[in-house]
Order: C-alpha cells, then sequence, then structure tokens
C-alpha cells in the first residue's frame, strides 16, 4: 500500500486511476481546543450525560422484601425492569416499545428544530470521544504539540506521553464497561465480586467487550464511527430541513474570503479571514465552509473558535452561527431573511405524537393494574366430550400479583348453563367459584376445568376474579368451546 | 471506456463510479483502510477457527471431521449441561420421589413443578401416540377425557406408565387379550354379523332385533365375561364400556365388525425402565391433571 495523495485540482480528481489507492489510510486528526459558550455548554453536557451513566446503578430505592432495592435494574433473574417507581414485568414490554418510539420521535423533533444536535452534544460516541482527546490533549498538549510529538522521533518523553494515555483511556473504558454490568446486577453485589471472581461470567464478558469497544472507538476509530458505521447521519440528514437551525457558515458575509491585509477595507471583502481556525478545533476534521456535509456532527466548536477571531479582528461574531438554510439563502440575494419558525407542520405533528404516545404510557403507568388475569385455553383438544355426554374444556388460569402482598382471591365463573367447574388440586366440589391463594410479586397457575351439556354452540365463559381483601377484580372472558358435531 | 477517461464529479473532482441514477452519480472515494484491516482481522480468525474448533466436515476419504485441536464437542458440552441441568433440579425431582402422589397435586410448588416437569416429558414421549395435551387418535385413547379402559386414578395411571399395556418383558404389565373372533376361525361370519348388531343395540343403534337375539347367548358365552352381561366392560381387564358414546377404534357398524373380527389387543411401552421414578411421577400428575383424572 502506498501512501494516498488527494490534491484534488489536479486533472482527472483526486481519485483518477493514476494516483487511487483503494484503500485509503486514516488521515489522524488533531482537534485544538476551542474557547467559548458552546465549549463550555459541552463540558456541563460532558458531565452531566457521564455523571448519570456512572451514578445512576448506586441510587437505592425501597421497594419492599425480597425485590431489588436499585432504582434502575434490568433483573433478569427476576424477569423484570425496574425504573425508579416504574416497575415493568415481561408481559409489558410493550412500555420498551413505547419508550423507543418516543426516543425516536424525540429525535426527530429536535433534529426538526436544532439539526444535528444530538450527534453534537449528547452522543455516547461524541461524549466519550470529546473525553478521550480531553486526556490526549493532558499527556501530549494542544493541537500544534501533538502534531509535532507524532512527528518527533521515539525518547523516552514521547513514550511516557503515549503510554500514559493509553493507560488512562483503558481505565476509562474499564470504567464504562464495569458500569454498564452495573444496570443488570445489583450494583454494590457485583462490583465487591468482581474483584474476587464472584461476578457472574457474563459480567466480566460484557465488561470486558465494552471495555475494547470504549478504548478502540473513542480511542481510535472516533470520527470513522460517525463517517462510516452510525446510521444516524443519514437519516438525521433527512430529518432536517433548510428551516432548522444548524452549524452554518454565514457565506453570505463571509466571502470573498482571504487574509485581511491592514490596507484593505472591510466593505470590500468578505469577513472571513481564512485564519483556519474552524478546521483545526473541528473534531470531524472538515472545513464547516464548504456547506453542510455528512461528516459534520454539528458540536458547533467552530462557532467558538470563529467567534474569538472575530473579536480579535474586530468584526462581529456570528460568521459561523447556528442558522437556518432559508435565512443565508435570503441575505446572499439581498432580500430581508424569514424569521426563524419554531412552529412548523413537522414540529407541530412530531410534538403532538410525542404528547399523545407520552400520555398515553403515563395513563397506562399510573393506572396499571397490580393484579392481572390471564386465561390460556387448551388448544389441544379444544374440548373433549365427556361420558356422560357433556363438554369439557381445559384452561389454565394466570394470577399476576404485582403487589409484595400475598393475596386470597376468589375466582367465580359464569357461562352456559349447568356449567361446573374442577379446579387440579382443589378439592372437588363442583362449584363456580372458588377460592385461592397467590403468591407475593409473582405469578401462579391454576388448570381449570370446565364442563357443561353438549348444546353444539360455542359460547363464552367470563372469568372474575376478586382480591377478597381490598375487592380488586379483575375479569377476562374466554370462549368455551363445543364441536358441535 | 478505457481507465483514463473515468467521469468525474464536477463539484468534488473525485472520480464516479460511471453509473448514474436520475442524475446522481456514485463517487468512486477509496474505502477506508482499517476496513481492510478488519477484513484481514477476520481471515485471521477464521484460520484460528478451523486449527481449535471442528471445522472440516467429514468428506470422503477423510473418515471424519477435524475435530481441531480444542476437541470441542457440542455433544458433550450438551451433556455436561444436561448434567448440571439434573443437579439443580435434583432438589424439586428428589422432593417429587418423597411424597405421594396426591401430596404432589395438593401442594402448590410440587404440583407446579411436577406439571411443568410432565408437560415436557409427555410432549418427548407420549405425544407422538397420545397427541399434544392428550388428544387422542384412533386407537390411542384420548387421556383428557374422563374415559378409562383400566384406571384413571393417580395410583393407576402411575401403574399404566411404569408397566404398560401388553409389553413384554414386565411381568406386572397391564394384560388381557381379545381373541381373533373372526380370522382364528372362532366364529362365522354370520356370527359376526350379528354380535356386531348386538353392541350396536348397548347404545340403541341396533333396529335388526332378530340378529339381536340371535347373539344374545353367543355374547353371553363369548364376550360378557370381559365386557360384562350389558357391555359396561371391566377396567380389571381393560375391557371397553362399549355402551357410550366413546370408541378408541371407531363406533360405526363396520369398525365394530372388524374389532370382533381381528380383535383389538393395543401396546403401550413400560416406562419404569426407560424413564427415572422422579419423572413417571410427574408424568402421572400430569396426565391426571388433563383432564380425566379421577
Amino acid at each position: 500500500m502506498t501512501k494516498t495523495t488527494l490534491k484534488l485540482d489536479r486533472p482527472g480528481g483526486g481519485n483518477s486511476p493514476s494516483h487511487q489507492d483503494l484503500y485509503a489510510k486514516r488521515k489522524q486528526i488533531y482537534p485544538k481546543l476551542a474557547h467559548g459558550k458552546f465549549r463550555t455548554v459541552k463540558w456541563i453536557v460532558m458531565a452531566v450525560t457521564l455523571g448519570v451513566y456512572y451514578a445512576v446503578p448506586w441510587i437505592r430505592w425501597d421497594r419492599g422484601e425480597g425485590i431489588p432495592d436499585q432504582a434502575v435494574i434490568a433483573d433478569f433473574a427476576s424477569e423484570k425492569f425496574y425504573f425508579f417507581f416504574i416497575e415493568i414485568w415481561p408481559q409489558e414490554a410493550y412500555y420498551l416499545a413505547g419508550l423507543l418510539i418516543l426516543a425516536s420521535l424525540a429525535l426527530f423533533l429536535v433534529t426538526s428544530l436544532l439539526g444535528r444536535v444530538w450527534c453534537g452534544y449528547a452522543c455516547p460516541q461524541t461524549v466519550w470521544t470529546d473525553l478521550y482527546i480531553w486526556v490526549e490533549r493532558a499527556f501530549e498538549g494542544d493541537r500544534a504539540a501533538r502534531m509535532r510529538l507524532d512527528k518527533a522521533p521515539l525518547t523516552f518523553n514521547k513514550l511516557w506521553r503515549k503510554v500514559g494515555k493509553h493507560i488512562v483511556w483503558l481505565i476509562i473504558a474499564f470504567w464504562t464497561g464495569g458500569a454498564f454490568v452495573l444496570y443488570w446486577h445489583d450494583a454494590p453485589t457485583v462490583a465487591r465480586g468482581w474483584f474476587s471472581g464472584e461476578a457472574p461470567l457474563s459480567a466480566y464478558w460484557f465488561a470486558g467487550i465494552l471495555t475494547l469497544t470504549t478504548y478502540f472507538l473513542a480511542g481510535m476509530m472516533r470520527e470513522q464511527v460517525c463517517t462510516y458505521m452510525c446510521p444516524w447521519p443519514r437519516i438525521q440528514g433527512a430529518l432536517t430541513d433548510e428551516h432548522a437551525l444548524n452549524v452554518t457558515y454565514r457565506y453570505d458575509r463571509g466571502e470573498p474570503r482571504g487574509p485581511k491585509r491592514k490596507s484593505e477595507d472591510w466593505s470590500e471583502r468578505g469577513d472571513c479571514i481564512d485564519c483556519d481556525q474552524c478546521v483545526q478545533v473541528c473534531p470531524m476534521g472538515i472545513d464547516i465552509r464548504d456547506g453542510a456535509q455528512l461528516e459534520c456532527i454539528h458540536c458547533a466548536l467552530c462557532i467558538d473558535a470563529c467567534d474569538a477571531m472575530m473579536k480579535r479582528v474586530g468584526r462581529p461574531t456570528g460568521l459561523i452561527a447556528y442558522d437556518t438554510d432559508v435565512a443565508v439563502e435570503a441575505r446572499a440575494a439581498k432580500v430581508q431573511p424569514p424569521k426563524y419558525r419554531l412552529i412548523r407542520m413537522r414540529t407541530i405533528l412530531y410534538t403532538a405524537l410525542i404528547a399523545a404516545i407520552g400520555g398515553l404510557m403515563l395513563f397506562g403507568l399510573s393506572t396499571k393494574a397490580t393484579f392481572e388475569l390471564n386465561l390460556l385455553k387448551d388448544r389441544s383438544p379444544p374440548f373433549v366430550r365427556l361420558s356422560d355426554g357433556d363438554i369439557q374444556n381445559g384452561y389454565t388460569l394466570k394470577l399476576v400479583n404485582k403487589n409484595t402482598k400475598p393475596r386470597t382471591v376468589s375466582v367465580s365463573v359464569k357461562g352456559p348453563e349447568g356449567l361446573s367447574v374442577k379446579v387440579i388440586g382443589l378439592p372437588h366440589d363442583d362449584a363456580s367459584s372458588f377460592e385461592v391463594p397467590v403468591a407475593a410479586h409473582g405469578v401462579d397457575r391454576y388448570r381449570v376445568l370446565v364442563s357443561a351439556p353438549e348444546t353444539g354452540k360455542t359460547e363464552s365463559l367470563d372469568f372474575a376474579v376478586t382480591d377478597l381483601e381490598t375487592g380488586e377484580t379483575v375479569t377476562n372472558r374466554v370462549s368455551f368451546m363445543r364441536g358441535g358435531e | 471506456m478505457s481507465k483514463e477517461d473515468k467521469p468525474v464529479d464536477e463539484h468534488s473532482g473525485i472520480e464516479t463510479t460511471g453509473h448514474s441514477w436520475d442524475g446522481i452519480s456514485e463517487l468512486n472515494n477509496p474505502l477506508p483502510r482499517w476496513w481492510l484491516i478488519v477484513w484481514y482481522i477476520s481471515i485471521g480468525i477464521a484460520v484460528i477457527y478451523m486449527i481449535l474448533m471442528p471445522a472440516i466436515p467429514a468428506l470422503p476419504g477423510l473418515g471424519t471431521n477435524t475435530p481441531g485441536i480444542r476437541n470441542a464437542s457440542d455433544r458433550d458440552n450438551v451433556a455436561v449441561a444436561m448434567a448440571e441441568l439434573n443437579v439443580e433440579r435434583s432438589v424439586s425431582s428428589n422432593a417429587l420421589l418423597g411424597a405421594s402422589l396426591e401430596e404432589i397435586q395438593t401442594d402448590r410448588d410440587l404440583q407446579q413443578f411436577a406439571l411443568a416437569m410432565g408437560e415436557s416429558l409427555f410432549g418427548d414421549n407420549c405425544a407422538t401416540c397420545h397427541g399434544a395435551g392428550g388428544r387422542g387418535a384412533k386407537g390411542y385413547p384420548v387421556l383428557a377425557d374422563d374415559v378409562w379402559l383400566w384406571d384413571g386414578t393417580l395410583d393407576g395411571i402411575e401403574t399404566t406408565l411404569r408397566h404398560g399395556i401388553r409389553h413384554e418383558g414386565d411381568d406386572a404389565t397391564r394384560f388381557s387379550a381379545m381373541p381373533r373372533f373372526g380370522r382364528d376361525k372362532l366364529l362365522t361370519s354370520q356370527q359376526i354379523d350379528d354380535l356386531t348388531e348386538y353392541v350396536l343395540n348397548f347404545s340403541g343403534r341396533s333396529d335388526d332385533t332378530e340378529a339381536v337375539n340371535r347373539a344374545a347367548p353367543l355374547w353371553s358365552v363369548q364376550c360378557s365375561s370381559c365386557h360384562g352381561e350389558n357391555g359396561m366392560g371391566d377396567r380389571t381387564l381393560g375391557a371397553p364400556n362399549l355402551t357410550d358414546t366413546d370408541w378408541l377404534y371407531g363406533g360405526q357398524r363396520d369398525d365394530i365388525y372388524s374389532t370382533i373380527y381381528n380383535a383389538r389387543n393395543s401396546h403401550m411401552p413400560a416406562w419404569g425402565d426407560r424413564l427415572d421414578d422422579a419423572s413417571i411421577k410427574a408424568l402421572a400428575v400430569y396426565v391426571h391433571s388433563l383432564g380425566g383424572g379421577e
């Protein structure tokens, strides 16, 4: 493999067959540290998101005897997901689907308002890469120093800086993978058991995998993840539009660009002095002045860099700014730019959908019964004929008790004339109602046989289950089949 | 088109693939090199895998597949996993051994365990003939209804399971033999016709009173010792009740004729020497719960 040289001004293009490699080596990017309000916002977002990620598994939340007291835990042992006061059972996995729908709608909304703000501030890849670059800067210095160091021959100075950086990266990576595991187990237990080898094997596996992915993705791959691996840039590119606020170079004001000579008057030229600061701070290694690009994560660091330069040369800030395409185009055409419109058809639609689905979920969660009745009718055989000619159907009655206290419930069955009910394991008294205990915080199954005289018709059975103490009642209708043959 | 004059995108100056879809052409950018490296690593992993693990199947002349230097076998892994599972289960299955069938059925925890275990055992061993959920088939009794040839109590079901029906090599097997009245020339075709009418008459389905009357003495001599004078059957002999609506081999005239002519002596294997005691007990409780347990 020879070194790729990409020179766009050559005839035939940078990739013309005469000097094109099939595979291009990654060009190391050395983002320079920016100073300004967006950099500050990014530091704060980083602190908050990382803080949430690392701290949440340690929050305790008392739920009662024998139930995990961890505020947020996906507990595989008991097949339940706990989130503070919310408790999701496997039967309610649709809440998870709802949450994912909400998340994607929220992303749609934010993208249509503020472009790829998720990519720029909150995406884990961005946050961890930012953290890793911070470590890199601490060991190797800022952009110029890092470039020098990479070119320099291997000395002790270079060695300890490089090794130190990688060690800290690995520690962060391990901490990241380790924290992930805490969401699936009781955090103090797994953390204590970790070093004595008592943690479950899967915990070591997942921590190991996440340590490696964090180390490679945030340390080595960085912008390659966004450009080549991530589907969001493609999707978000379709969701943003000319009315969304994107990190934009205002070419109407910047052009014609060029280094500013003392003799030159600002009125005869654009404000862009071609200082290259926006390119140097860019973690993606692109030039924002080329316009909207797939690679751009809209982290706004170029705004900070440009504003600092504009202040220095005494021009107004905001040559690069959050702006809409329509506004820039209007100013370029010397007409009054339209006002930024927060309320548009798509933002209304997304907001309405979020409100509807969120409201539905809230309603569901707040009125969620602590007691459920599931009935499974035997399918094989669907019914049998007894020796006295009656027809019998079998059912599995599942009583779901989400309370932390055991209950005693009465089950009553109403349906066809002359029905008789038998529960396996209970004394047979041919009654159409019976009392059974239901264990705390669990599911109890009872096998119920119902028989009734043959009429040839399929009818329905109504099961009603009442908690004898609280009076809570749940009902369920199920069919009672007869062949009629 | 020669290599030298490939089309170039005007905007970026980068060569395109030459394909154009609705005026949109594809830039022919080089792939990132790490993709290539990942590909090489994958090939390396595949080679290492082939050395470590069984990889190349048994080709002609090779005899067996390549075992790999780790000599791994999924079959052995399953055996180990099953052994571990059995140890885990032994707590509950030992509890089954220590309890009577009635205790298993009335104790909530034991019942749940026995039903779950019984269901899976039934699916593996019994459903082939008796059908899922014991729905039965011609010649294979329905286990979900309350008609029992031999015994529908918990203990009776356990005995049937353990020793089978007409199972050679088990002295305690349930046994009876219906003579092959036609095939062995014990009765004439006319007599069998008459007996068929006689049997149909138990469920009020014969209008040939003459034939019924002719057959009455025959019934007393040949059939009543097992099926009873009134055709009510005898469970100690596995002789079915012929007066009800349940017919294991079909209740039409032809079916009944054929049954008398050829006799019906169906078999069920003895499971006592194939399944362990806990499994037999779990199966007994499960079958009893299907719908007709007594």
